[in-house]
């Protein structure tokens, strides 16, 4: 189990930077996000997006942002979880709490911010009725391990970077390989749209274009896949395993049933320190929310900030806080 | 005058007036007449939700732009009508359209 002082669940630019808040008061900080790599919002959505609202930077790129931020909180060695979402909090005898992903990585912690943004990176699933019954039964929404798919017929859905490159790497390690694409071009990488197509003009992929996947079906594991085309006409296919290559939204997730005071998909905190109703529990960034929130990573700063003031004191209950500037002492690290 | 008409989630069909001359995206008059629509990106064709299905007078409106077809391509229940709100300007073009909101709800 991982031991830490504060769990911040989120590792967007609010998370980061509560790290550094957290870290100038010598409390130690865990995190982790659903998403492979930090940065939140800023990372996934709009990397080479210019940022004009941040103190000090006329100008700054989105994923620069997030490297800097990175940067600045090197020295307090935070510790990360990534590509693992948070599913459950247990309230431990002295207060403090055990967090558990859905890999089961538990964290154990004094104090746990929740730094969420709009909540947790999930697949865009394509409306397939009984899609989530064949969820790990040939469904899958990434390609973890392609070895599983040796042999096997794959079909892939999408038409984005990420469809084409798996129906490109898939294709000499599947025994037939499908890709349906509502349209019949492709907006991915040029090259790879080319290869995509000289493999099915090589008979090596199957190309099933201006199309969508309406239906699945199987006992026990997925057996085919119904397919319509914009002109209506439906053939089915003999398939193994689908996955949808839609890219993320954003939902709330399983945060939604841990009993926090919730306002329109938000969490409602108190504007003093940003606690929640359950002791321990803060909530900073895009996740929460109270009269004149402003959804910028600036009130995000603020909050974090003002949250580890706050926090302080489950972490250290015998020490008195005294405020002090960064300007007098430095950056004490640990 | 500038007359459409939405459809929101549940098939109910609303007409909607704008003034001529108004700079203003579809995806802005949703959110204005308080349709419950995300609009993550506020509008920069990053975020796709804010999916609109034309189901009148798709011709009529200018062609989708590269990053608009790339978003779309990124929506699973995306149809051959699908476009994205936000970047569809409000003018003539949008006189007895019919618009039904399709992304995720706030
Ligand atoms: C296109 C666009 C442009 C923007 N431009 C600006 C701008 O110019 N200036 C500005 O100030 N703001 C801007 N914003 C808003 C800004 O991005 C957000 O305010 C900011 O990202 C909020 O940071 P956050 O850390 O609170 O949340 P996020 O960046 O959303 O990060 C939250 C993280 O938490 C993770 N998470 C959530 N739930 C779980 C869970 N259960 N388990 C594990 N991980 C979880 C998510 O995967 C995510 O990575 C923009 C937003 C967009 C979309
Ligand atoms: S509001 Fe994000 S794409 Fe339209």
């Amino acid at each position: 189990m991982i031991t830490t002082d504060i769990c911040i669940i989120g590792a967007g630019p609010v998370g980061l930077f509560a790290v550094f808040e957290a870290g100038l008061l010598k409390m130690r900080c865990h995190l982790i996000d659903a998403l492979p790599q930090v940065g939140g919002q800023l990372s996934e959505i709009y990397p080479q997006k210019p940022i004009y609202d941040i103190p000090g930077y006329p100008e700054i790129k989105a994923q620069e942002l997030v490297d800097n931020l990175m940067e600045q909180i090197e020295p307090f060695h935070p510790t990360f979880t990534l590509g693992e979402r948070v599913e459950a909090l247990e309230r431990q005898d002295d207060g403090s709490f055990v967090i558990t992903t859905n890999d089961s990585t538990s964290v154990h912690c004094q104090v746990v911010v929740i730094a969420g943004g709009l909540g947790c990176f999930e697949p865009r699933k394509p409306e397939i009725q009984n899609l989530e019954q064949f969820e790990g039964k040939g469904v899958a929404y990434m390609v973890k391990n392609p070895e599983q798919l040796r042999d096997r017929r794959v079909v892939l859905a999408g038409g984005g970077d990420s469809a084409l490159d798996w129906t490109i790497f898939l294709a000499n390690i599947a025994k037939e390989v499908t890709l349906v694409h509502r349209s019949d071009s492709f907006r991915g990488a040029p090259d790879s749209a080319e290869k995509v197509f000289e493999l099915a003009k090589e008979g090596r992929v199957n190309l099933v274009l201006q199309s969508t996947i309406t239906s699945i079906t199987g006992s026990g594991h997925l057996q085919e896949v119904t397919i319509t085309a914009k002109d209506k006409t439906v053939t089915t296919l003999a398939a193994d395993n689908l996955i949808p290559l839609f890219g993320l939204t954003p939902k709330l997730g399983p945060i939604a049933d841990w009993g926090l005071r919730i306002d329109k998909a938000a969490i409602s905190v108190d504007t003093t320190d940003y606690s929640t109703n359950v002791e321990r529990i803060y909530a900073i960034g895009d996740i929460n929310t109270y009269p004149g929130k402003l959804k910028l990573i600036l009130s995000g700063f603020h909050e974090a900030a003002l949250m580890c003031q706050s926090a302080f004191k489950y972490v250290y209950p015998n020490q008195k806080l005294s405020f002090k500037y960064t300007t007098v002492n430095g950056i004490p690290t640990f | 005058m500038i007359q459409f008409t939405l459809e929101d989630r549940n098939g109910e069909r609303q007409p909607v007036e704008i003034p001529e001359g108004i700079n203003l995206s579809l995806m802005e008059v949703l959110k204005a007449s308080d349709y419950n629509v995300l609009a993550t990106c506020g509008g920069m064709a990053l975020c796709a939700t804010c999916h609109v299905q034309v189901l009148e007078g798709l011709d009529a409106l200018p062609p989708a732009r590269d990053a608009e077809l790339d978003m779309l391509d990124t929506l699973p229940d995306a149809e051959f009508d699908s476009r994205l709100s936000c970047q569809i300007r409000v003018d003539e073009a949008l006189e007895g359209g019919i618009f039904k909101i399709k992304g995720p709800e706030q």
